[in-house]
């Protein structure tokens, strides 16, 4: 088979970090490539050089046997390559038809007057929608369609687009089993039909069951692309991360007690979350798994008093507080890593010392006119940057924006550490930042959980909860649905109660 | 030939000057545009700019280049830097405070009531507060020691309040500060003049005066000594109870804004008021407080204003005052998004500003040319402000 698309030593780098280090992959006409690697390996980057996102610093890519440069996404997508995301890009207040049509509708009329023609745009899309095995009135909405649908009205657009690459970008994360049962039906006829297809995956055996070919990347360098034939989920899993699974996570080097931290009661808040009912303990790591929208982050800014709730208890210690606010939870002991690094987290024009001093300013002041003593501030900072392990410039003078992303989640954590915590609350720790930051960060949780703290870590990837937690809670819809120990700890059983595909697997505590 | 110099300002970050041998014309092309690149980051741009600016204007009109019109601009300075460090405060941490115009105007109108030793019942006597605050004596505390005193706490503590109130409704309503300071702004403009009725209030005592520019305390003469005696009106002054009082405020303000916790509780609210929030920042109070600083740096303004023009006037503030200060702010180098801004930017913007006004008067123009000019140089400090910061990240990022 023809070979329709190749890049030759494609490389990337943001900020001296290596992306995307000559990378050069293939994909044929008529073939499914899967293409697997942890979060951080350079997919992403890869996809968003072949996308025209970003822009190669070396290396060149071909499409068609002639030379392929995207300036920007259009020129990728009026080049016939296509993404269908795991965010899907649709928009939710438009018809279907009209989605799949947006920047070409077709028209009537005379000279310059021309109208949207409607019949025939409804008359295509029907046929569109055929192909893909979906019998739905063009002039739905897409906001009454499932998210399953909606996948299937992204490769419509594809198709329509008359894409010979389209990219699959984990399409699976929020589809039902069924509904990726007809996803992957619609991928094997698009490669029957002669299409070429990038599948992007973290389920290894979907991945086995459905490429032809599997490439697979770790730290920006592709390790190999081979026949699926010469793959079993052990050699993949060793190529992802280059090492035994075992030592993907730090050993465990401390266990929990019966020393409750906090405890939560019977929190509700309407329509966000509902019952919830748990506690943490002293060197306790906590898991707490949920899709995207399981009301995770909500209830952590419960806990931490950012958001009200209706009825319940949070008791932190031994302090009951009905209503508090973040500065309480700071004098009760709690952290509060955020989701957004950017968003709540850092202040990114300012320099890594005052980030980091932010919490326990008025620790480095001189009462009663709060003048800031700036070698002891900058002297603090240093010490919990060097115990975290900080890479950086001169943390006076660089600012929190220069850093890469896993140096940035450090400055979040070691503005926490100054107000030596005993809960700490962490909302997707690792989220963007490369293997061997996420490393470090499991490393610092287990130190903190050592040195008596309690950590309830959010994450949506499961993987990392089984490596580091003592304990996974499982949220659903605003309510907690699954609570699994050590010995019970499976990546089937724990996604099954995240779906509530089982009711109940385990009791709440 | 390569020549590599590690920036103060940066640190980490270096700048390369390379001269190449082969072509030095390049070679030196380069080096001025390098050169030129390093003025434009300089915190001290805009007072090169002004220095070489208003030497370069003073080539043209005559009057420029005399030692007492420039001491006279010196003097008109320090108002408007006053009320210019409040507003650099609260636009520091993201908000704007239009009412600082209606404050000066009130606090004049109300110090003047209190301190004014004879008021004509022909022209007062419809006054609202005539016979409760005020009668043909003047105000309550006419002609008392204690008046010069009382009406300059009276005056900053309205100042404050009308502060607190803005900071308040912004931070417990959570209404916009836009709105909130433009209600303001009307109500206390119209308030001092319903208070006085439209007219100004004369007699202030002169220990009052004396806070203005009447309150010499070196004065120098530049020039030849042509008569035995130099008459006192030929000497300018250099330094005043003015200069004192607004200068102590800038040191003030500047060691709030750079050495105290609160100054950097400030930057991190202007930065990502969510980030601050939830590291605990108490982010209400600084905004309140901010507000109040800004209420007294406004009085302090009118207390200025006020002692130089020996009246109590409704008026003041008005007219294009407001885009002076915030214009003198922008030059300055503060960010209308919040999170950046210095007191000493902030002078240089003032300085910026009184000095191109004087060219532009010097030059004849009429006032309506005048203000489309100021509005000009608003807008090219704004495009300056995103140069700036584009190189600076460059550098940064290399």
């Amino acid at each position: 088979m023809t070979i329709i698309f190749q890049t030759d030593k494609l490389t990337k780098s943001f900020y001296g970090i290596t992306a995307v280090n000559e990378v050069s992959i293939e994909v044929k006409k008529g073939e499914i490539s899967g293409l697997i690697g942890q979060n951080g390996a350079g997919k992403s980057t890869l996809m968003n050089l072949i996308g025209g996102v970003v822009h190669p610093d070396e290396g060149q890519m071909r499409f068609h046997d002639s030379a392929y440069a995207p300036r920007n996404p259009s020129d990728a997508y009026n080049a016939g390559i296509a993404f269908i995301h795991q965010e899907l890009n649709l928009f939710t207040n438009l018809s279907i038809a009209e989605n799949i049509f947006v920047d070409n509708f077709p028209t009537r009329g005379f000279g310059p007057f021309q109208f949207i023609d409607r019949k025939k745009l409804n008359d295509n899309v029907r046929d569109i929608l055929q192909q893909v095995g979906l019998d739905i009135d063009p002039k739905t909405t897409v906001e009454e369609i499932s998210p399953g649908e909606r996948q299937l009205v992204e490769i419509a657009k594809a198709l329509y687009l008359d894409a010979e690459l389209i990219i699959f970008d984990e399409p699976t994360t929020s589809l039902t089993a069924r509904e990726t049962g007809r996803l992957f039906e619609i991928m094997k006829q698009l490669r029957d039909e002669g299409k070429a297809i990038i599948f992007i995956s973290h389920i290894l055996k979907d991945v086995i069951a459905l490429a032809d070919t599997v490439a697979v990347m770790r730290d920006g360098v592709l390790m190999a692309q081979e026949a699926v034939e010469n793959f079993d989920i052990n050699r993949m899993i060793n190529l992802m991360v280059g090492r035994q699974l075992e030592q993907l996570y730090p050993p465990k080097t401390t266990q929990p007690t019966e020393i409750p931290l906090l405890t939560v009661k019977d929190i509700s808040a309407k329509g966000i979350v509902k019952d919830i009912n748990f506690m943490l303990h002293r060197g306790e790591v906590l898991g707490l798994f949920g899709l995207m929208g399981s009301g995770r982050t909500e209830l952590a800014r419960i806990i931490y008093g950012l958001d009200d709730y209706d009825r319940g208890n949070i008791v932190i210690g031994e302090k009951h507080s009905r209503k508090h606010s973040a500065r309480d939870s700071i004098k009760n002991g709690v952290a509060f890593v955020t989701e957004n690094r950017r968003e709540e987290g850092l202040l990114m024009s300012i320099n890594i010392a005052d980030n980091i001093a932010l919490v326990r300013l008025p620790r480095f002041t001189n009462t009663p006119l709060q003048i800031v003593d700036g070698k002891r501030l900058s002297g603090a900072a240093q010490r919990a940057a060097s115990v975290l392990q900080l890479k950086s410039g001169d943390i006076n003078t660089q600012t929190a924006k220069a850093l890469s992303g896993g140096n940035q989640q450090k400055v979040v954590i070691a503005k926490w550490l100054l107000s030596e915590p005993r809960v700490f609350l962490m909302d997707e720790p690792t989220r963007g930042i490369d293997v061997g930051a996420k490393y470090e960060i499991y490393a610092i949780i287990d130190q903190l959980a050592a040195s008596g703290s309690g950590v309830l870590v959010i994450s949506s990837e499961l993987e990392e909860l089984i490596g580091i937690c003592d304990r996974i809670l499982v949220m659903n819809q605003g309510e907690i649905v699954g609570e699994f120990l050590p010995d019970e700890f499976s990546e089937d059983l724990i996604l099954r109660a995240a779906f509530r595909e089982h009711e109940q697997v385990g009791a709440p505590a | 030939m390569s020549l590599t110099r590690s920036d103060p300002d940066t640190g980490n970050a270096e700048l390369q000057f390379r001269i190449d041998v082969a072509d030095e014309n390049r070679g030196f092309q380069e080096t001025i545009f390098q050169w030129f690149r390093r003025l434009l980051i300089s915190d001290y741009f805009i007072l090169i700019l002004t220095i070489v600016g208003y030497l370069f204007a003073a080539q043209w009109y005559e009057r420029l280049s005399n030692p007492v019109n420039f001491l006279n601009q010196l003097s008109n300075m320090w108002p408007l830097f006053a009320v210019a460090i409040g507003q650099t405060f609260v636009l520091i941490v993201a908000g704007i405070d239009l009412s600082q115009g209606s404050i000066m105007a009130l606090t004049s109108v109300i110090g003047a009531m209190i301190m004014s030793s004879e008021l004509n019942p022909a022209m007062f006597d419809k006054l609202p507060l005539w016979g409760i605050l005020i009668d043909e004596s003047g105000g309550i505390l006419a002609n008392s020691t204690w008046a010069m005193p009382v009406a300059v706490v009276a005056m900053l503590m309205t100042g404050i309040l009308i502060g607190l109130l803005n900071g308040v409704l912004i931070t417990r309503f959570k209404i916009t500060p836009f709105m909130v300071t433009l209600v303001s702004m009307i109500f206390f403009s119209f308030f001092a003049l319903w208070l006085t009725q439209s007219r100004n209030i004369s007699g202030l005592p002169d220990s009052f005066v004396r806070l203005g520019d009447e309150g010499q305390i070196i004065s120098i003469y530049v020039g030849e000594k042509i008569d035995p005696e130099i008459r006192r009106r030929d000497i300018p002054t250099l330094i005043t109870n003015a200069t004192l009082i607004a200068v102590g405020l800038s040191l003030v303000a500047g060691f709030l804004l750079n050495n105290t916790a609160f100054g950097k509780r400030m930057f991190a609210i202007g930065t990502n008021i969510r980030a601050a929030a939830i590291s605990g920042v108490p982010t209400d109070r600084v905004v309140i407080a901010v507000y109040m600083f800004s209420g007294f740096c406004a009085a302090v303004a009118s207390i200025l204003y006020t002692a130089r023009l020996e009246i109590g006037r409704p008026t003041l503030g008005e007219g294009s005052l407001l885009l002076d200060i915030i214009g003198a702010c922008v030059i300055g180098g503060t960010s209308l998004f919040g999170g950046k801004g210095s007191v000493k930017g902030t002078f240089f913007g003032v300085a910026f500003f009184v000095l191109l006004l004087n060219v532009l008067n010097a030059a004849s123009l009429s006032p309506f040319v005048i203000d489309a000019v100021k509005g000009s140089v608003i807008l090219g400090a704004a495009l300056l402000d995103i140069t700036r910061t584009r190189l600076l990240n460059t550098e940064r990022a290399s």
